[in-house]
């Protein structure tokens, strides 16, 4: 549908639904496809709504303006392709936009999301608007670096195969001090953990500067790897208030020969992570992302931004672990969305299936992957469940579930990693962790008085797997 | 309650008792079932950050059972008894390895 008249300039506002709905168009493989839950305010047709998307998240003003006239709006416009009905839901549709490939800067997840969920989120002809997935082009995918290493690179540098990893984040979370928190550190690592982490909350205060945090875990990383002969590391958050301070604690991290730093990328910024992502490629730093402000964006089912389309712009911007949750005690439904962008996080190609909430078959391009992280209110009788779910690919993180063993961090250390050696032997044993993974953890029990003492103090429970078929 | 005792530690399993030959067999068929090519891997004083040991022969492209693996283990063990021996994968559409777990420490009788 041809943007100018030939009639010449006519001021007045804009009728979005003839310009920017186009449902005859085809999608082209370099477009940028987008797909948002809409929900229009009463009286407003479901396709003006998709066209008014398309155009405020593109080349649409609310009113003509005559420079419209020196250029090809068609050439630049998005197309609202397609509207359909949300299943279930009253008043709610699928809006797919496509963008051409030329309105977007290459390697910039900034600029993609400054369009995409920029000023048409408060669009007045809507009651609410969310992201649901997008689809990179590949002519879009090969202007990103992604990861600065990605999950095989990872596991080489590492040297550890055929098993998820294991971390622990060091409580409390404020407060300790350098040397204190070295100790936790060194504790946890020297009793089979692979990384500990910095709490998000931990930059740089009072309690605690920076460069004694790194000094003093740095030692513990050194001692532990020592002793045990295992690689070790802990990830130390360099997330600051400006980029030039977040590089100089990312400098110093390189100098002192650590091997993982951690950055928050929503707080801190995609800018930001990008900048770091691509020093730590440079640097042969591994890259671990937290994720703090994500459910203000993510939560809400009719509004913001789902977490899939979040962690795709991440493996865009770069990140080597990305926080996935850990799905273990929630509804069948969320374990299959879960799942779903687990896979978009790890795998290079990803077919649609809207049952895992993937609107769109994403080719990543042989870009590396991201490990997922799963943390937070898990212990050792979690374990046989989160190997079954996470696979090999992941970064199981028992926070209380390590630091709250009653004999202390290193043997609440070793209690993780004999559960978890225990249930990936039984698994490569052919045994079946959904109906045998409390067995499998009792039986540990027997040998490892660390382990029986963990399992005495958590209690033992109950999963249904074999619900996760049926999705 | 009781202090961890500090021990040396050889990565994947290695936390688990001393696996029999029965249960190192278990681990490779697994490995060939998922379509890994197998390797036996040797180094007499490893260090954690010591990501090349020696290879014994070559990966064992032909290998068709956990058997054919242990045999190369038995020999390698016969030849470098002073050394740690594990048992890698690799991956080659992935283009990765996948696999590595010990199977032999100096000084101990079992492999």
């Amino acid at each position: 549908m041809a943007t100018k008249t030939s009639a010449g300039f006519k001021a007045g506002v804009q009728d979005y639904r003839l310009t920017y709905y186009t449902p005859d168009y085809t999608p082209k493989d370099t477009d940028l496809l987008a797909c948002f839950r809409m929900t229009p305010q009463p009286g407003v047709p479901p396709e003006e709504a998709g066209a008014a998307v398309a155009a405020e998240s593109s080349t649409g003003t609310w009113t003509t303006v005559w420079t419209d006239g020196l250029t090809d709006l068609d050439r630049y416009k998005g197309r609202c392709y397609e509207v359909e009905p949300v299943p279930g839901e009253d008043n709610q549709y699928f809006c797919f936009v496509a963008y051409p490939l030329d309105l977007f800067e290459e390697g910039s997840v900034t600029n993609v999301l400054t369009s995409l969920v920029g000023n048409v989120f408060g669009f007045k002809a809507l009651r609410a608007l969310r992201l649901e997935d997008i689809r990179f082009p590949v002519a879009l995918i090969k202007t990103f670096q992604g990861p600065p290493h990605g999950i095989t690179v990872e596991r080489d540098k590492l040297n550890k195969y055929g098993r998820p990893l294991l971390g622990c984040t060091i409580k409390p979370k404020l407060g300790l001090s350098a040397k204190n928190y070295g100790r936790a550190v060194y504790e946890c690592l020297r009793g089979g953990l692979d990384f500990t982490k910095d709490d998000e909350n931990i930059n740089s205060q009072p309690f605690m500067r920076w460069r004694d945090r790194f000094l003093f875990v740095q030692e513990a990383i050194e001692k532990s790897q020592a002793e045990t002969n295992e690689i070790k590391g802990h990830y130390l958050n360099v997330t600051a208030a400006t980029c030039e301070e977040m590089l100089k604690r990312a400098e110093f991290a390189k100098e002192i020969g650590t091997p993982i730093i951690m950055h928050d990328f929503l707080t801190g910024g995609f800018t930001a992570n990008t900048t770091l992502a691509k020093y730590c490629r440079d640097n042969g730093l591994l890259l671990h992302i937290h994720r703090a402000m994500h459910a203000v964006i993510d939560r809400q089912r009719n509004h913001g931004i789902h977490f899939r389309v979040l962690a795709k712009c991440l493996r865009l911007s770069g990140g080597d672990h990305l926080h996935s949750g850990t799905v273990v005690g929630k509804l069948e439904g969320e374990r299959g969305i879960t799942m779903g962008f687990v896979d978009l996080m790890r795998e290079d190609y990803v077919e649609e299936d809207r049952s895992r909430g993937i609107f769109f078959t994403q080719d990543y391009a042989s870009m590396g992957g991201v490990m997922p992280v799963a943390s937070g209110g898990i212990h050792v009788w979690h374990m046989p469940a989160l190997v079954e779910i996470f696979g090999d690919d992941s970064c199981l993180q028992f926070g209380g579930g390590t630091l709250g063993h009653p004999w202390g961090n290193a043997p609440g250390a070793t209690a993780n990693r004999v559960a978890l050696e225990a249930c990936i032997q039984a698994r490569n044993e052919g045994r079946s962790l959904a109906r045998e993974g409390n067995d499998v953890i009792r039986e540990a029990c027997r040998w490892s008085p660390e382990l029986a003492a963990a399992c005495e103090l958590w209690k033992e429970i109950k999963f249904e797997f074999e619900a996760m078929d049926t999705l | 309650m009781k202090t961890l005792p500090k021990e040396r530690r050889y990565e994947t399993l290695s936390y688990l008792p001393p696996l029999s030959d029965q249960q190192i067999a278990k681990q490779i068929d697994y490995m060939l079932d998922q379509g890994y090519i197998p390797g036996v891997e040797f180094e007499k004083d490893p260090t954690p950050e010591l990501h090349h040991w020696t290879l014994w022969k070559l990966p064992l492209f032909d290998a068709r059972s956990a058997q054919d693996v242990l045999n190369e283990v038995r020999e390698c063990r016969s030849e470098y008894s002073d050394c740690y021996i594990r048992v890698v994968g690799f991956d080659n559409l992935r283009q990765c390895q996948t696999v590595s777990f010990i199977v032999y420490k100096p000084g101990t009788s079992r492999y």
